[in-house]
């Protein structure tokens, strides 16, 4: 059994809030089980920074600026099997809500009209990653072959997803288990 | 083999199914315990047959089953796998159309939108999102408009007209431009003589049209669509409603 090749997984979180991560670690002492049958490639359990080639890539998180959209792209050249995990990821969600906004509006209001601010300017470091004029969900920059929704998706709803799909079948959620909120 | 008025039938999915004339597939259907999705549709009013998720096919043709009048020997199919594609793919189109962000929405959990996707195993929106720019109107006392979700099945636009007598709602532009209007000079809800007792106060399928401060009463996880499936609860529905099931 130890012999047996181990499914590499890889995640990340781009314009998320990492509650679809937290919620993963929710499934408690199942993560024995689960590390049983899989290793963690880049995740932000693990300090590798950029991912490898893997088996499973699990994606929270919409695309909202010009560093989300390489870690994708990474990710979906690297990773047999993409998931798109949370309502983020698969339709913007909350982040999206400045999606009806100029993006300049954005940035006046919080970084030039917001009272207390001194010195107040809009941050422009070469560091900082260029923000998109819209929050993209992941299926709109590249293609993803499953979708768990959620937000987040409950740790036994994750848990059903991942055993699932680690062990061959088509991930099949109960009634129960599908929820966008 | 009487001739009471019951004795006409159609056929459902290979079920038989009686109607009296007048019933439309969908009457037909509902009170025989059969659920056809649908989103527009409220059995408390006139058939609009906008939101097309009641396609059956009858005799091999596509028709919108809430204003399709029964006719004998008709055969329906309404459970494939074909029409419920269909059914999801305008679901998802809905979806984009709008700005609906159900973790943000006071209507999650109640929503007949999110419960048809639901129903229908809707697991993302898959069309390119709109993010259309819509309004929302806070200036009533106690209710909120927020045109982000509305699916303009009109249901708040005919309760209005009809039950509470006041025309508060309309529609107005075509298209893709196709949106809710109010009724008053200035185009704002606190303008009008909207009530939050009026019945188009509590016809929205979705949370376009929402009380002010009732919320979060109701936990989320604990509310109609989270305990159900939107075709048990539009049964239960029917029961309550039911006209005298003997012929008036």
């Amino acid at each position: 059994m130890d012999e047996k090749k181990k499914i590499r997984v890889a995640t990340c979180s781009l314009a998320g809030c990492f509650g679809c991560h937290m919620s993963l670690l929710d499934i408690d002492e199942k993560l024995f089980d689960l590390l049983g049958m899989i290793e963690f490639d880049r995740t932000p359990f693990t300090d590798i920074k950029h991912c490898g080639s893997c088996d499973i890539g699990i994606v929270e998180g919409g695309v909202s600026n010009a560093e989300n959209a390489r870690v994708l792209k990474e990710f979906r050249d690297n990773c047999k099997v993409l998931v798109a995990i949370g309502a983020c990821a698969i339709d913007g969600n909350v982040p999206a809500l400045r999606n009806n906004i100029d993006l300049w509006d954005c940035f006046r209001e919080v970084y030039l009209y917001e009272g207390g601010l001194e010195g107040n300017q809009i941050p422009n470091d070469p560091e900082l990653p260029l923000p998109f004029d819209k929050v993209y969900p992941i299926y709109e920059v590249v293609k993803v072959d499953y979708f768990l929704p959620g937000c987040p998706p409950s740790a036994d709803t994750i848990w059903k997803f991942l055993t699932d799909l680690i062990e061959g079948r088509e991930p099949k959620l109960s009634y129960e288990m599908l929820r966008y909120d | 083999m009487g001739a009471s008025p019951m004795n006409k039938t159609i056929t459902i999915d290979g079920k038989t199914v009686p109607f009296v004339d007048g019933q439309t597939i969908m009457d037909a259907a509902m009170a025989f315990g059969i659920y056809i999705p649908h989103l527009c549709h409220n059995p408390e009013f006139e058939p609009h047959g906008s939101c097309k998720l009641c396609v059956v096919s009858v005799n091999g043709r596509n028709m919108t089953s809430c204003t399709m009048p029964a006719v004998e020997d008709m055969v329906v199919a309404n459970d494939t796998p074909e029409l419920n594609d269909d059914r999801k793919a305008l679901v998802q189109m809905l979806f984009v159309e709008g700005n609906h962000i159900c973790p943000a929405c006071e209507a999650s959990g109640n929503c007949q939108l999110q419960a048809a996707a639901y129903y229908l195993n809707m697991l993302s929106p898959h069309f390119t999102h709109f993010y259309p720019q819509r309004k929302v109107d806070a200036s009533h006392p106690d209710i909120f408009l927020d045109l982000n979700r509305c699916i303009l099945c009109e249901l708040c636009v005919r309760a209005s007209r009809e039950v509470d007598g006041k025309n508060v709602f309309g529609i107005s532009g075509r298209g893709i431009d196709t949106h809710l209007v109010v009724n008053s000079a200035s185009g704002r809800l606190g303008d009008t003589n909207f009530a939050a007792t009026d019945k188009a106060a509590h016809v929205c399928p979705t949370g376009a049209i929402l009380i002010k401060r009732q919320g979060y009463k109701i936990p989320i996880g604990q509310r109609t669509f989270d305990r159900k499936k939107i075709s048990e609860v539009q049964m239960e529905l029917i029961e309550q409603i039911k006209p005298e099931p003997d012929d008036g």
